[in-house]
């Protein structure tokens, strides 16, 4: 079975800049490491797997290319775990004003 | 084509013509001036054109609202008499949630106008969701540019839920690596398409904002029969300052005081891989706003319409531990969840009011929509997987990249003072730097002046005591 199909949305990457290729002006940390980008949109190729040069078609009608990285790649920021650090600010400020406003 | 950096990068001024509609030469005075309020013109909408053009797609017209539970709170520890009333400008009720909806909003419809079929724009904030949202509006196609990722790839939680925004307001998204060639990306894309370069800094993107600082000046006359005393602008790139000061001179309000607060990140480098996830705040802070104001033709584009130095009467710094207990606050005694980058201005608010009467008025003129990955708790989830300290105490001893530190105290929420002088006479450094083996003439001086928002005279002096 391959990884993906034609229509499937994927996320491929592309390398832009080799450290070579980089600007003498940014920091070492910075000139040291590839320039790469990821870009999202629907398989042009009819059945590829991870890490094939693909096709894709992005959400305005592009083509581009570049090496098949994900399929159906997922939105995974979220909340957060809770801060104690942030959980007593409303209860404090709340009693403070409450005080306050009861004098 | 030659693709390479060095190729692409030549042919910078014809792929920006092209992409603006603007020859920027045109407007070109001397090595040092330009003919600001010309390059301004060739957006040609009155502020009753801009508000209407904004209205065709629900931008603008955004509440206005008095924190009155905050104002009392700040009063409980601010001297007798003292304590101004604070108000907000509710802008996440734009269509993609923050004000940047009013420079979109100008700039697509003005490239539609010109008969681009699509825009390109570079920002990994709300700028790029703006434009997105109002691409799709328009019937206009989007490309956006974010740096979003380090070199493990990890990206910001925020940058990661601008992502996912701009591609629900179907966007094409490029997430790129820390660096600057994001700029050399842009003019390849540009040239690939032919598209509008929706930059944060072209006449129409300042312009939009023009219409923020006009509503408040007027929703504040209305309400209370005067001017605000006070407005404070989140700054960075300078276009919120700058639109919102012109604004308000539109209306008239010209005694109000403008007042640009930034998140102070001195000492973390802008282009470097290690500090880009070392920060909380990936906008309204002095990585941007310091070089910005010194030097704002350092962009996307020939001349910068955004100016903040020509607009500021006083700059101010506060922590990224107060903008989070801010945002707590906003939340728990107004009932707006917000921000937290747009609460920078907010928490500057909190610091201010105690030093005006009780009768003076402060606008604080945004708020932005929250959302996954923006929230304080996942800011500091993140801060902490990306080894910062988190801890309550005082804020002063917060570390940009090292430590956050959250007010124990309302009290503890004071500005630092930006000194202005500073920034001027840099800024004039740099006009040196910038024009070597160029004699200045008096009408170069008659520039920086008001460029700087000052006199010929102290040009002259600033001029003399740098030498």
């Amino acid at each position: 079975m391959p990884d993906a199909k034609r229509g499937d949305l994927v996320q491929i990457h592309k390398v832009i800049l080799d450290p070579s290729q980089r600007p003498d002006t940014l920091p070492e940390c910075t000139r040291s490491v590839y320039y790469e980008c990821w870009v999202k949109g629907f398989l042009i190729d009819e059945s590829v797997n991870i890490g094939d040069e693909v096709k894709i078609e992005t959400f305005i009608g592009r083509e581009i290319s570049g090496i098949l990285k994900q399929v159906n790649p997922v939105y995974d920021h979220n909340f957060g775990v809770p801060q104690k650090e942030l959980l007593n600010i409303g209860s404090e400020s709340r009693k403070k004003l409450g005080k306050m406003k009861n004098r | 084509m030659d693709l390479s950096y060095s190729g692409v990068m030549s042919r910078k001024k014809e792929i920006l013509r092209k992409a603006t509609g603007i020859d920027y030469g045109k407007f070109e005075i001397s090595p040092v001036a330009f003919d600001y309020e010309g390059l301004m013109n060739t957006c040609k909408y009155s502020i009753e054109d801009a508000k209407r053009i904004l209205q065709e797609t629900g931008v603008g017209q955004t509440p206005l609202v008095e924190l009155k539970n905050l104002t009392d709170f700040v009063r409980s520890v601010s001297p007798p008499g003292k304590g101004g009333r604070i108000f907000i400008k509710d802008e996440a009720a734009n269509p993609s949630g923050s004000f940047k909806d009013r420079r979109a909003g100008l700039s697509v419809y003005h490239a539609k106008k010109l008969g681009y079929q699509g825009v390109v724009c570079a920002s990994s904030g709300n700028y790029g969701a703006a434009v997105a949202s109002q691409a799709a509006k328009r019937g206009l196609k989007a490309i956006i540019l974010q740096e979003v990722y380090d070199s493990r790839k990890v990206g910001q939680p925020e940058i990661l839920e601008k992502t996912r925004a701009c591609e629900a307001y179907g966007a094409e998204v490029w997430q790129l690596t820390v660096g600057p060639e994001l700029f050399y990306i842009m003019l390849r894309v540009l040239e690939e398409t032919d598209f509008f370069s929706d930059s944060l800094y072209v006449p129409s993107s300042v312009k939009g904002i023009e219409t923020l600082g006009y509503e408040l000046a007027q929703q504040v006359f209305q309400q209370e029969g005067r001017f605000p005393d006070l407005v404070i602008i989140t700054h960075a790139g300078g276009g919120n300052v700058t639109g919102t000061a012109r604004g308000l001179k539109m209306a008239d309000s010209f005694r109000t005081t403008v007042v640009g607060a930034s998140v102070d990140l001195k000492g973390l480098h802008m282009a470097s891989d290690i500090d880009f996830n070392r920060k909380s705040f990936t906008t309204g802070h002095t990585g941007f706003g310091i070089p910005f104001l010194t030097w704002p033709d350092r962009t996307d584009v020939p001349r910068n319409c955004a100016r903040g130095l020509r607009y500021l009467d006083r700059y101010v710094l506060v922590t990224q531990g107060d903008v989070f207990y801010t945002t707590e606050l906003l939340a728990k005694l107004e009932g707006m969840e917000r921000g937290p980058a747009g609460n920078t201005s907010l928490t500057a608010a909190i610091a201010l009011s105690r030093e005006l009467d009780r009768d003076q008025i402060l606008v604080v003129q945004e708020t932005e929509y929250t959302a996954a990955g923006k929230l304080p708790s996942s800011q500091l989830t993140f801060a902490k997987e990306n080894g910062i300290e988190v801890r309550r105490g005082n804020p002063r001893e917060n570390v940009p990249g090292k430590v956050i530190v959250i007010p124990e105290r309302v009290d503890q929420i004071q500005v630092e003072n930006f000194e202005i002088e500073k920034l001027r006479h840099s800024y004039i450094e740099n006009a040196i730097k910038m024009t070597k083996g160029y004699l200045w003439t008096l009408e170069d001086i008659q520039f920086l002046a008001e460029d700087s928002k000052t006199s010929a005279d102290w040009v002259q002096k600033a001029i003399e005591s740098l030498k």
